[in-house]
């Protein structure tokens, strides 16, 4: 009886750790379920409104449906409908990792300046041709963002490596970088002609309008070559934020991680923004959401993450087609319109902390 | 039986020497070694050093059937109170590291018993933002306990317990080293705590080893004299255990 008794007390804690685990795992399901709700509402809605059964059945059954739903659909929608997920999971995650490298909860590709350097580094090919590595002029624009947004991200990480900077000094860092590619885009705004303004106008605003499958793919492909290896250094991006010293303890070497996930954020970060523009919002929001539902541990933030900026940014697509009828307003500027409301409503009835 | 020994051990951070020649004698498994000194003595650093998280010149020696590097646990002075972690899930990620994604059902059950030993259970779903900084020092006990060590380096463990916990905390270590086999050194500043749990004792001054011996021999009047500046006895007490008694600091 009495060995019955303490069997039974030594699984307490297991079998409410699997209690919790398995509710995350319910969660999880749960945005993904939203998700899918989402994008099929998004490839629902525009000029011409179909039903959510002609969506589905024209993505299940192409062959049955009449051609110009199908081409509407999978030329025309989807790529938008897709866009908003890769871009919303990529700026979510990159927000999420940068948090958890910097251990700064103000870290996103948009408050640190990397978002703002992408756009600077875009801009140059957009209004003055300039190419940052001319063995590839065709790919001229990403590459441009891509290379701005790593220098960007890797004077965050060199600087926060250095003795006596604190994490307040990194944000100040990282909000003088967005003053100055900001400032420096305002320039070559002043510069430019009518219709490399008009570009550049686009970049700052947002949009997915002008989504295609190859840009789907590329942002795509880059999710999916950054997930797994955030997903192998699950444990360890975990334990940074017991704090950098008990990281260290625990056999992880810190230095390195933070290079390679910095690294890693910087292509997450920098991709998306080179095609779609400058969306501020998701990658600051996305993973403060997805860590009051699902808590810290990578295993269950990450996919969170991901699901949280794609629901994120599909939603806000919804809303930019619906807000205004007929028109479709850019999505970089109603995200937090979106957004906001629910992140209040969480932080207020959430009892757990935040950060 | 583990063991460990020192041979012309120092830091340097950059090219700054913070620490050097440190040499003892083999520091046997089973037994507690307390390392003492004044404030920024090098503690700390010593620890680095034999965790292999601080680079220097000397040789850290390791009996042969230890199993490297990874038999080494460096428990530093402060654990994250930021993160939004469960205390059991902070147990388990230090379990974890290098592992799958999968947690077996042995791993939560090594968990609960930890936890269970020391008296910590009651507070396995707290957040570890929600707990005191005692609190918090038995959680970071319980994730160096699950690595099992067979070298554990305890930086100021006890530094936010109060008493009834020190005592408690340093019993239980002692029992366990004693149990397992595992070396324990342990930075402390109670130096009654070192006379009572400690069989060896290493004191470090200004980044030097100043002595090192069995706790009795080397914590001695003149020794509290010069390394700690006061005027201090080392008595029997009515149970006949060794304590310090400070007289007046010397000024």
């Amino acid at each position: 009886m009495a060995i019955a008794a303490e069997q039974r007390e030594t699984t307490t804690g297991g079998t409410q750790y699997r209690a919790l685990a398995f509710r995350r795992i319910v969660l999880i399901c749960g945005m993904v379920a939203a998700l899918l709700l989402s994008v099929s509402i998004d490839m629902a809605l525009g000029p011409a409104n179909y039903t959510l059964k002609e969506v589905l059945t024209s993505l299940f059954y192409a062959g049955s449906v009449s051609d110009q739903l199908r081409v509407v659909i999978w030329d025309i929608r989807m790529p938008i409908a897709v866009m908003a997920v890769t871009v919303g999971a990529s700026l979510s995650v990159a927000g999420a990792q940068m948090q958890t490298i910097l251990a700064n909860p103000l870290a996103s590709p948009f408050t640190l300046g990397i978002s703002a350097a992408a756009g600077f580094g875009a801009a140059l090919g957009l209004v003055g041709g300039v190419a940052l590595f001319p063995a590839a002029v065709q790919f001229m624009i990403p590459i441009n963002a891509f290379l701005m947004a790593m220098a960007a991200a890797l004077f965050i990480h060199f600087a926060s490596t250095m003795r006596g900077v604190t994490v307040e000094t990194i944000v100040l860092l990282g909000i003088a970088l967005v003053f100055t590619f900001n400032a420096l885009l305002s320039l070559l705004e002043y510069l430019a002609s009518e219709q490399a303004l008009a570009a550049v106008v686009f970049w700052t605003m947002g949009s997915l309008t002008k989504a295609t499958w190859p840009k789907v793919w590329i942002t795509g492909a880059v999710l999916l070559f950054a997930l797994p290896l955030f997903a192998r250094q699950a444990w360890a991006l975990t334990a940074l934020r017991l704090g950098e010293d008990k990281a260290a303890s625990l056999g992880i070497n810190v230095r390195g991680l933070r290079l390679q996930t910095m690294m890693t954020v910087s292509l997450l970060a920098a991709i998306p923004v080179s095609f779609v523009g400058t969306i501020g919002f998701v990658g600051l929001v996305g993973p403060h959401i997805a860590r009051m539902l699902v808590g810290e541990d990578q295993r269950f933030f990450l996919p969170a993450s991901v699901l949280c900026g794609a629901l994120l940014l599909s939603a806000t697509s919804v809303v930019s087609k619906t807000l205004i009828p007929g028109a479709i307003l850019p999505i970089g500027v109603i995200t937090a319109l979106v957004g906001v409301p629910f992140f209040f409503i969480l932080i207020f009835t959430n009892r757990r902390r935040a950060w | 039986m583990v063991g460990l020994a020192l041979k012309g051990v120092g830091a340097k951070y950059g090219k700054h020497v913070v620490l050097s020649d440190v040499d003892t004698d083999v520091l046997n498994g089973g037994v507690m070694t307390a390392v003492i000194g004044p404030n920024a003595a090098g503690k700390s650093t010593l620890f680095k050093r034999i965790a292999g998280l601080a680079s220097g010149p000397g040789t850290v020696v390791l009996s042969d059937t230890l199993k490297g590097q990874e038999a080494i646990c460096y428990m530093p002075q402060d654990t994250g109170a930021n993160a939004v972690l469960t205390v059991y899930e902070s147990v388990l990620l230090a379990s974890k590291q290098g592992s799958s994604w999968k947690v077996r059902d042995s791993e939560l059950l090594e968990i609960d018993h930890i936890l269970q030993a020391l008296r910590i259970d009651d507070l396995a779903f707290r957040g570890l933002g929600e707990l005191s900084g005692g609190q918090r020092q038995l959680v970071s006990i319980a994730q160096a306990l699950i690595r099992k060590p067979e070298i554990l380096l305890m930086d100021e463990p006890t530094s936010a317990l109060d008493l009834f916990r020190q005592i408690e905390v340093l019993g239980f270590m002692r029992s366990l080293a004693a149990k397992s086999g595992m070396s324990v050194l342990i930075a402390l500043h109670d130096l009654n705590h070192a006379l009572r749990y400690c069989d060896n004792t290493i004191v470090i001054a200004k980044g030097a080893m100043v002595a090192s011996g069995p706790t009795g021999e080397v914590i001695t009047g003149s020794m509290l004299r010069d390394i700690y500046r006061v005027e201090a006895r080392v008595e029997m007490c009515s149970h006949g255990k060794p304590v310090v008694i400070v007289d007046h600091s010397i000024l």
